[in-house]
Formats: structure tokens, C-alpha cells, sequence
């Protein structure tokens, strides 16, 4: 018993230097309460995953009032800006080429007299597809704008040229954010983002500083055991992850509105596991970096992955299956389960406990490589 | 328990293909003042290293305050105190908490007055609140001690503890050592400084990671068989390069405004010495002093000769 309090007294001793260091250090201080707020503007404001308002341009050979229908249920639907009109229906090289528009829009001469005729005239939207995901949702609703649109038109003499409903009635439920908000998907995502970068950066730097500053030397000289040292240099920055967490619940929350359905203590259980793994994999960072560009540069060959790979800007499924392989071996993958999980579906501990294991795993394995690699001598 | 504070035999130590340490023994009783002496790069470093457990032998044994090196550092990192050359403390906390760090470390009881003790001890009281990047070397190097020492050690390893120190704080600092090794305290203490080395019981010189000689300042003079003349006189400044490259003549050097050339063939020095007839210098012969031993010593073994830092 008496080993185990020793220890925590040399444990404590790190803990509070490294909690001094810390507070004097106000650059890095200010920069891991800033990276929180500033992530949270840049991607919660700023990414949208299903875009509208994407600027449209037309071309349309005659004006009667079944056309202006349409280009107004374009117009309404949110999706099109009609922002130029055009004489020329070869135009779309030239305006995709120059990025002025993402879509062109062009009814023959005809159209309405065919239409009217019940010929099932044709309408051409011609697409800037070089990014799917901005054009995808506007072209495929445009079918669904169109026909309901004319719905309204078509009646008297017209009526029997109304689209019918087809033989399945398909019903979707978009559950948990029926709306298509992305903010709901990306801000509790971006709790682990932000908790992925600053947790392992802070204490690969942390341990790296000490060899760069010659301190170690004397760290190593004094008794303390590899344990004892990471222990008490990751304790501090836990606290800064649960601030940080506290700031990106709290904009979720009071900015953002995203919905908070399940238990804050299944969350925070997930939290702290996830940034003891990264802290300890910071740790494991340190003991291989030389230098505190090193542990840097180390952060980002981590930190790309997990940003690309855990589902956090692209869906998970969606990808090949090596590449998830690769993702089910980063905590912020299963954090992501976790997080968007007790946030919005309600999860309870049982729908979450393998995500949770998966994180302890990934953490043992980092502990039990920082302590190997930790070196007990200058050697 | 061995009388011996520091036993070690044949400790090599490889970095690569080089050898930094290259059989070096080692045989230190305790309560003594011992200095370690030898040009940049001749191992002494790392042979202090290796005697604290910061560093595996490549090859050799030995003990530290009875543990052994290899397998119980931990039993000699809480017995000695090890102030290395570069300050080592963090320079971005107050001298109190670094104190209070180690005390903590340490497990030390009574910790606060025995921090105020030794900021006491040390002078160090008005500056406890300094942060410690901010301090002059030799307040550096007096908190260094401070330091190394708060535990009671009962062996203290020092390298080049007074190098960039003022006179006075190097005065200060070794009649401190003085005081804590009448308490018992066991030293060794690398230095490049003469008047230091001359403070101590006994000096240990080693030369490319081999340990050249070892004994009493005035063994060490006597064994080395040197003789040594002085020139006083205007023209002395012209001398030492013609001089130097005299037969038998090992080294001729400035000792303020003294040429002293030294050599262990007397009939050679004074067949030199004849030579500058013609110069208005006036030649006597010295007792030769240590720095004539190392510097001879030197220029026999070579002088540094490290590939890297």
C-alpha cells in the first residue's frame, strides 16, 4: 500500500508543476480554449452539406406561363438562384468553365405547345457535377419541384396531364434530424475533432518540450518512474478536454440548437475515455518524436485519418472496406458512434458499450507502448 | 555496506562505433572531494552519466553507494544529486516551485520549512518568487544546488558546475561544497578550472574516454616528471612560437605576463632557452604548476576530438 502512495505522491508532484507550466504558458493556454471557439464558428456556420441557393442560369425560348411556373418552383424550392438568362443554349461550357453557375437550365421551343399535347416534353438541367455532393440534392429533387409545381396548372381541359402517383407510395422517415440540418451531424462531431487534435498534440509536445529544454535529464535523474510521469503529465490536460467539452456542448446547445436527447453521464463516461486515448497517444507521440516539430508533425499524420476516415466529414459506410478497417482502429470513429449517438438517437449503454471497449482497447495499447518506449535512461 | 561511494571497473560506453568512455576505473572513498579533469569531449560526462544510471554501460561494472549501476538506479537516483552542466531546471517556474517539485518528488517531510531552510541557506530567500529562465547564471547555478542538494544525497555529482560564473558566486559555490562535504557529503565535481581542481583531495584527468592519471595534485605534478622555466621580460610576446617548436620543449604557454615552457629533458629546455639569448628576457626555473601538467598532459593525449556534441 505504502508503493502505491508514494507513487501517487510523485504522480502528484508532475501533475503540479505541469499544472503551473500550463497557466504560465498563455499562448497554448489561450490556444486550447480558442481552437473549440473557432472550430465551432468555422465548421458549424460555414459547412453545409446540402447547399441551396446555388446559382442557376437559363435558358428558355419562350415565356408563357407554364415556363414561368416552373422557373418560379425552381426558384421557391430554395435550391436555385436563377441569376442570369441566357440567349444561347451551347452556353454551359463557358459558364461551368468560369464557375459562374452550377446549373443551366434550358426549355426548348415548343415545350409548353408539347406539353400541352401530353408529348412528356423535355427539360434540360445541365449540372456542374465536378463536386457531387454540391449538385446531388438539387438535381434530384428537381423532377419532384417540377411536377408538383405544374400539379397546380394542370387543371380543367389539363387535368388528365397531372402526374399521378406511381404504383408504390414510398414513404421515408428521416429520422433524428428530419429537417437535413448538418449542424446537427457536424457540431457533435466536431466535439471529437476538436478533443482529437489538441488532447494528443498537448502532451506530445508537453514530454517532447522536456527533452528539447534539457529538463529531461533531470526528470531522469530524480525519482520518478515512466508511469508516475505520463500519469501526471496527462491528468492536467483531461481538465482542458472537459472544459472543451463544456464549451462545444454548451454552443451545440445555446447556438446551434442540436438536440440533446440521452444521458449526460453516458456522454461524459465516453468523453473522458476518448480523451484518456488520445492523451495516451500523445504520450506514445512524445516517446518518438525528437523534436517538438516532430511531435507536431506526427499529430497531423494522425490527425488526417481520423478527420477523413472516422466518418466525420464523409459517411462511414460510403467508404471501401479496407478504408474502414482503418477507421474502426481510430477512437475518434467510434467516439463519432458514441457522441452523434447519445445526442440524437437516444443511445443507451447497451447500444454504445463495443464503442466504448473499442476506445479502452485502443488506450491500453497506447499506454503499454508510451511505457515501453519511454526511455529510463539518455541512452 | 563499502566504504567506497563510487567502485567502478572497465566502463566503456560506445555511441556508434565511437567510444566516449573506454575502460575507465574508478575507485572513490567516501567523504571526499574529488575533481575530474580533461579536455571538452573526453568522456566525463558520460562517465558521470553512467554513474547516476542515466547511462548503460556498453561494457563494465561497477556500484554507486554500494547499488549497482546496471540494475538498481532507482536506489542510486534517491541517494545522489546530480546537477548537470546545462541548467536543467524549468525555466518557466518561480525558484520555489521548482524547489517545491523536487521536494514533492522526493517525498521530502516538513516540506515547506525545509524549503525555506535551504532558500535561506542559499540566499535564495528574496528571489523565491523569480521565475527561474530569468535569473543570472550563477543564481541558476546556485538554485541548480539548491536543488540537487534539498534531498541530503549522500553522494553529489557536479558537472562543470561553475562554468559562466562570476568569480565571487564560484568562490561562494565551492565553499559551499566545503561545508556539505565536512557533513559527509562525497563529491565529484568535473571542472576546467585549475583553482577548483586544486580544492579537491584528489583529481581524476581523462583523455579521449580513457582515464590518464589519477592522485593528489602534488602526485600528480611529481609523477608527471615536468620541469618548468619562466621568462619575464619585454620581448617575452614574441617567444612562445619559436619556443614551441624547440626540441624537448613540450609546451610553452602565457601565465599572465610569464612565458613558462615546460619539458622533462632539463638539457633540452636549457639548450632552447639559450637560443632567445638575444631576446631581454630574464629565465628561472618553477616549481610547475597544474595547469603546466595539463596543459602538457593535453598536448601529449590530444585535445578534443569528438565528431558531435
Amino acid at each position: 500500500m505504502s508503493t502505491l502512495f508514494n507513487s501517487f505522491a510523485r504522480i502528484n508532484a508532475v501533475f503540479i508543476k505541469e499544472l503551473i507550466q500550463m497557466r504560465r504558458d498563455r499562448l497554448t493556454f489561450g490556444m486550447m480554449l480558442m481552437i473549440p471557439i473557432l472550430q465551432l464558428t468555422l465548421f458549424g456556420y460555414a459547412i453545409n452539406t446540402d447547399p441551396k441557393n446555388l446559382p442557376t442560369a437559363v435558358h428558355t425560348a419562350e415565356h408563357t406561363p407554364v415556363v414561368r411556373t416552373i422557373l418560379t418552383a425552381l426558384k421557391t424550392s430554395g435550391y436555385y438562384d436563377l441569376v442570369l438568362e441566357t440567349d444561347d443554349p451551347g452556353d454551359s461550357d463557358r459558364l461551368f468553365a468560369a464557375g459562374e453557375v452550377s446549373f443551366l437550365v434550358s426549355i426548348p421551343a415548343g415545350f409548353t405547345e408539347r406539353l400541352v399535347r401530353g408529348d412528356r416534353p423535355q427539360l434540360l438541367i445541365e449540372a456542374d457535377a465536378s463536386d457531387p455532393a454540391a449538385a446531388s440534392n438539387a438535381v434530384s429533387l428537381a423532377e419532384t419541384i417540377i411536377n408538383q409545381a405544374l400539379r397546380h396548372d394542370l387543371t380543367g381541359a389539363l387535368a388528365h396531364l397531372a402526374p399521378t402517383a406511381g404504383p408504390v407510395d414510398v414513404v421515408v422517415q428521416r429520422r433524428y434530424n428530419p429537417e437535413g440540418i448538418t449542424q446537427y451531424n457536424i457540431v457533435p462531431g466536431l466535439l471529437g475533432v476538436i478533443l482529437t487534435m489538441t488532447s494528443v498534440m498537448i502532451t506530445a509536445i508537453a514530454m517532447t518540450r522536456e527533452v528539447e529544454r534539457g529538463t529531461m535529464e533531470n526528470l531522469l535523474a530524480m525519482p520518478a518512474k515512466p508511469h508516475e510521469v505520463m500519469i501526471g503529465k496527462i491528468a492536467p490536460y483531461l481538465a482542458i478536454g472537459g472544459i472543451q467539452t463544456v464549451i462545444v456542448l454548451l454552443a451545440a446547445h445555446y447556438i446551434f440548437a442540436v438536440p440533446f436527447v440521452g444521458a449526460v453521464w453516458l456522454l461524459l463516461v465516453g468523453v473522458s475515455l476518448f480523451i484518456i486515448a488520445n492523451l495516451a497517444l500523445g504520450f506514445t507521440f512524445s516517446t518518438i518524436a525528437k523534436s517538438q516539430l516532430q511531435a507536431m508533425q506526427l499529430t497531423f499524420f494522425f490527425f488526417l485519418p481520423s478527420i477523413l476516415l472516422s466518418g466525420f466529414m464523409f459517411p462511414f459506410r460510403g467508404m471501401p472496406d479496407w478504408a474502414q478497417v482503418i477507421g474502426e482502429i481510430l477512437p475518434l470513429t467510434h467516439f463519432l458512434r458514441i457522441v452523434r449517438g447519445v445526442m440524437l438517437k437516444n443511445a443507451e449503454w447497451m447500444d454504445i458499450n463495443t464503442e466504448l471497449f473499442a476506445i479502452t482497447l485502443f488506450t491500453i495499447a497506447a499506454g503499454i507502448l508510451a511505457i515501453a518506449r519511454y526511455q529510463r535512461t539518455l541512452d | 555496506m563499502s566504504e567506497l561511494a563510487i567502485d567502478v571497473r572497465g566502463l566503456v560506453k560506445r555511441f556508434g562505433d565511437k567510444a566516449a568512455v573506454d575502460g575507465v576505473d574508478i575507485q572513490m572513498p567516501k567523504g571526499q572531494v574529488w575533481g575530474f579533469l580533461g579536455p571538452n569531449g573526453s568522456g566525463k560526462t558520460t562517465t558521470i552519466r553512467m554513474i547516476c544510471g542515466l547511462l548503460l554501460p556498453t561494457a563494465g561494472e561497477g556500484r554507486c553507494l554500494g547499488y549497482d549501476i546496471r540494475r538498481e538506479a532507482a536506489n542510486i537516483k534517491r541517494r545522489t544529486g546530480y546537477m548537470t552542466q546545462k541548467f536543467s531546471f524549468w525555466t518557466d517556474l518561480t525558484i520555489r516551485e521548482n524547489l517545491e517539485f523536487v521536494a514533492r518528488l522526493y517525498q521530502m517531510p516538513n516540506r515547506r520549512t525545509r524549503i525555506d531552510d535551504t532558500l535561506e541557506t542559499l540566499g535564495l530567500s528574496d528571489r523565491q518568487h523569480q521565475i527561474a529562465g530569468a535569473l543570472s547564471g550563477g543564481w541558476k547555478q546556485r538554485l541548480a544546488l539548491a536543488a540537487v542538494t534539498m534531498h541530503q544525497p549522500e553522494l553529489l555529482l557536479l558537472d562543470e558546475p561553475t562554468a559562466g560564473v562570476d568569480p565571487q558566486a564560484r568562490r561562494d559555490f565551492w565553499d559551499e561544497i566545503h561545508r556539505l562535504s565536512t557533513k559527509g557529503l562525497t563529491v565529484l565535481v568535473s571542472t576546467h578550472y585549475m583553482d577548483e581542481a586544486e580544492r579537491c583531495d584528489r583529481i581524476v584527468y581523462l583523455a579521449h574516454g580513457k582515464l590518464i592519471t589519477q592522485g593528489r595534485v602534488a602526485d600528480i605534478i611529481a609523477e608527471s616528471g615536468l620541469m618548468t622555466f619562466r621568462g619575464i621580460g619585454d620581448e617575452v610576446r614574441a617567444l612562445a612560437e619559436p619556443l614551441r617548436h624547440q626540441p624537448g620543449v613540450e609546451h610553452a604557454a602565457y601565465f599572465g605576463a610569464a612565458l613558462h615552457i615546460s619539458g622533462t629533458d632539463r638539457a633540452s629546455l636549457e639548450r632552447a632557452i639559450t637560443k632567445t639569448e638575444h631576446k631581454k628576457v630574464a629565465w628561472s626555473q618553477v616549481e610547475p604548476s597544474l595547469e603546466d601538467v595539463f596543459i602538457a598532459l593535453m598536448s601529449r593525449t590530444g585535445g578534443d576530438r569528438r565528431s558531435h556534441g
